[in-house]
């Protein structure tokens, strides 16, 4: 439930959370497990269970809680009650806070005072953790502490032994060590998590003294997505895959009309270097067993030489399978899985495309809003799709693996109705000759676009206005909505007329449209048009460049006839207007002029 | 100053996005009483989810010391945006 998923709007979930709970029975798939999660809080706990609860859910897990009372934890983890023992915990989430500290340092005690107050303090966090694996045999979560909101000696605070901020660097790092010594105990750690929310604001005072919250209530959501993250990791819900798309999400620029040459990646400007350093990331994922595959809109060719630009950091060997090409997203993304053997949950796309992720949501996949390019890796990391618990031989090998799977594995999925995500994108496109407004438009798409392009003639504004004003031709621009936005002008068309012929000298479209049947919708226009003139047959060309092979069989895929072929591999194409059977536009609503 | 029916009428959605019900209505006299949900934790909910759409922050002592829906609008009419 995308309220629920990372990036969301923690004032959003406090309020709704009885709405939000309703809904994921509602709308949510069952959970795949239920598991039994005792939270024994040294502070206030009602709210931070509810919470959870929902993030677990939206996780696939449904959870039973127990809540001890008010600050004993330490009893009930030493000595359990019979109300714990009866309800078993499976886990068991200590949350403690700075005011739950035992000991605390004084500037008129020693150092070795004091670390022996941080040693007593962790040994009584370890013998709690071991009381609760005797009693239950229960996965542990342990809070770290965060850092104090006041600093009795200043900047001193932190290199002074005897200072708070010191003592609780100090206490953190020898939980750490603890934590990091033991099999199924692991780490919330709130120190880094109050960072990120702003310390002031976390630990202000008023929440305690009001309600014994230990933090400000309104980032409960933000500390409850923390917990659930370790604990749906732990429970083996993790994702496995990070598909990722390339143009406009690996690099800036689309690498078919641009050319590799043109990307936007490496070290020159300032959206270069920011996607240099999400490549970087994305590469280092592989390190904790991230398998990566591409899902692009794209030639494979082109999507491989992008892949070879020689400022970038990921190369064609670091993903698992490549998969460009033109069919839906989400058809790759379920083949991608199939040939993985994972179920296409296991799968995260990351794509700056919100249209390609709302057709990969309605299907059930998760295709997160990464934002922009400066957004990319905070989303991603924060997100927790790979949390990791355990780090094992496999996971350091994982990507070797999968590719030999893959070799042996070759199978295909199908996705089935286009149309209808075609509709629900609720596309509108105005379609009408050629105004003064949008010749700069026109001279500069006709100037870059090269995969969708038929002649690939460079007008420029001044051919562009020298055919608007000519009675000799039929233009045609197209702009498309749909309900993510106005796309502009998309298309455009440019016929000569001569007699009772339409000779089409240019009929170009942008990529970021392709399979919209937009191209339906200019020809449905164009014919209008050219009868309205007294035209009775249409003649199109196609001339072959090393990127417009896509466009190929484009005039036949409309119903025109071959005429003639040369050696080159140019074509002629013929369609008589007596024989136009009319739309194959069923998606978009066409607005028309002129 | 804010308004006294926009901010009734504000009031009211948190009321209703908060307790989830639709056909929640509200008036100065109401109390946790008159609420069947309205507890001490949904008290938190409640004080929380009003600061956010009144883009304001109770005090201590007001948080504590109010008596019903009547004492909350008036604080909201003076401090809130």
């Amino acid at each position: 439930m995308t309220e629920l998923d990372y990036p969301f709007d923690s004032g959003y979930i406090m309020k709704k959370k009885k709405s939000l709970k309703r809904r994921l029975e509602q709308e949510c798939p069952p959970p795949v497990m239920t598991k039994r999660i005792a939270v024994l809080g040294g502070s206030t706990t009602a709210d931070i269970v509810r919470v959870l609860e929902l993030f677990l859910r939206n996780f696939g897990i449904a959870a039973e809680f127990y809540e001890c009372d008010f600050n004993r934890f330490r009893q009930e983890a030493l000595f359990p009650s019979q109300e714990l023992k009866d309800f078993a915990p499976e886990i068991v989430w200590l949350h403690t806070c700075i005011r739950n500290l035992s000991f605390r340092p004084d500037p008129a005690m020693s150092p070795q005072e004091i670390y022996d107050g941080a040693d007593d303090e962790t040994a009584g966090f370890v013998q709690m953790w071991e009381s609760l694996k005797e009693n239950f045999g229960c996965t542990i979560l342990q809070n770290n502490f965060e850092l104090p909101s006041a600093r009795l000696m200043g900047n001193s605070s932190g290199s002074d032994p005897r200072g708070l901020v010191n003592y609780v660097g100090r206490l953190n790092l020898r939980l750490a060590e603890e934590i990091n010594a033991r099999s199924g105990v692991f780490l919330c750690d709130i120190n880094y998590l109050s960072a990120v929310c702003g310390l002031d604001e976390w630990s202000d005072p008023q929440y305690w003294y009001l309600y014994k919250y230990s933090l400000n209530t309104r980032f409960i959501p933000d500390l409850c997505y923390e917990a659930a993250k370790v604990i749906k990791a732990v429970c083996g819900r993790n994702k496995k895959v990070l598909a990722l798309d390339l143009d406009n999400t690996l690099w800036g620029g689309i690498v078919g009309d641009d050319g590799v040459e043109n990307l936007c990646i490496g070290q020159e400007t300032a959206e270069a270097m920011a996607f240099y350093q999400w490549q970087a990331y994305v590469k280092s994922l592989k390190k904790i067993g991230v398998l990566l595959t591409v899902c692009s809109k794209n030639e494979e060719e082109n999507a491989l030489a992008g892949l070879e630009h020689p400022e970038g950091v990921l190369r064609p060997d670091d993903f698992t399978l490549i998969k460009a090409n033109w069919d839906p997203k989400s058809e790759n993304l379920i083949n991608t899985a199939k040939e993985l053997d994972l179920l296409p949950d296991s799968i995260v796309l990351a794509d700056d495309n919100p249209a390609e992720r709302e057709i990969v949501k309605s299907v059930g996949l998760t295709a997160p809003d990464i934002g922009s390019v400066g957004d990319y890796i905070r989303v991603i990391d924060r997100a927790g799709f790979f949390e990791t618990v355990s780090l094992s031989e496999d996971d350091l090998k994982r990507t070797e693996m999968y590719a030999e799977n893959v070799r042996r594995n070759k199978a295909k999925a199908k996705f089935a109705d286009y149309g209808e995500y075609l509709k629900s994108l609720e596309m509108t496109a105005e379609i009408a000759p050629f105004k003064p407004v949008y010749i700069e438009r026109l001279a500069q798409l006709a100037g870059k676009s090269n995969q969708f392009n038929l002649t690939t003639r460079r007008l420029t504004d001044d051919d562009m206005t020298m055919r608007m004003n000519s009675d000799g031709y039929i233009t045609l621009y197209g702009k498309l909505t749909d309900k993510f936005g106005d796309n502009g002008v998309v298309s455009e068309v440019i016929g000569r007329i001569e007699d009772k012929t339409l000779d089409i000298e240019l009929w170009l479209m942008s990529c970021r449209v392709l399979k919209r049947s937009m191209e339906n919708a200019m020809l449905d226009e164009l014919v209008k048009h050219a009868e309205k003139a007294g035209i009775t047959e249409l003649v199109g060309h196609y001339y072959p460049t090393a990127k417009n092979k896509m466009v190929a069989q484009f005039y036949g895929e409309l119903g025109f006839e071959k005429i003639s072929a040369d050696d080159d591999g140019n074509t002629v194409w013929r369609l008589a207007l007596a024989d136009y059977a009319g739309s194959k536009n069923e998606a978009i609503k066409v607005i028309s002029e002129g | 100053m804010l308004l006294l029916k926009q901010t009734m009428m504000r009031l009211t959605d948190v009321f209703r996005d908060v307790f989830d019900d639709d056909s929640l209505n509200i008036t100065p006299n109401t109390t946790a009483d008159d609420i069947e949900d309205w507890d001490s934790i949904e008290h938190i909910t409640l004080i929380g989810a009003v600061e956010e759409e009144f883009g304001m922050k109770f005090r201590m002592g007001e948080v504590s010391g109010m008596n019903n829906v009547g004492d909350m609008l008036k604080i909201v009419m003076e401090r809130g945006k």
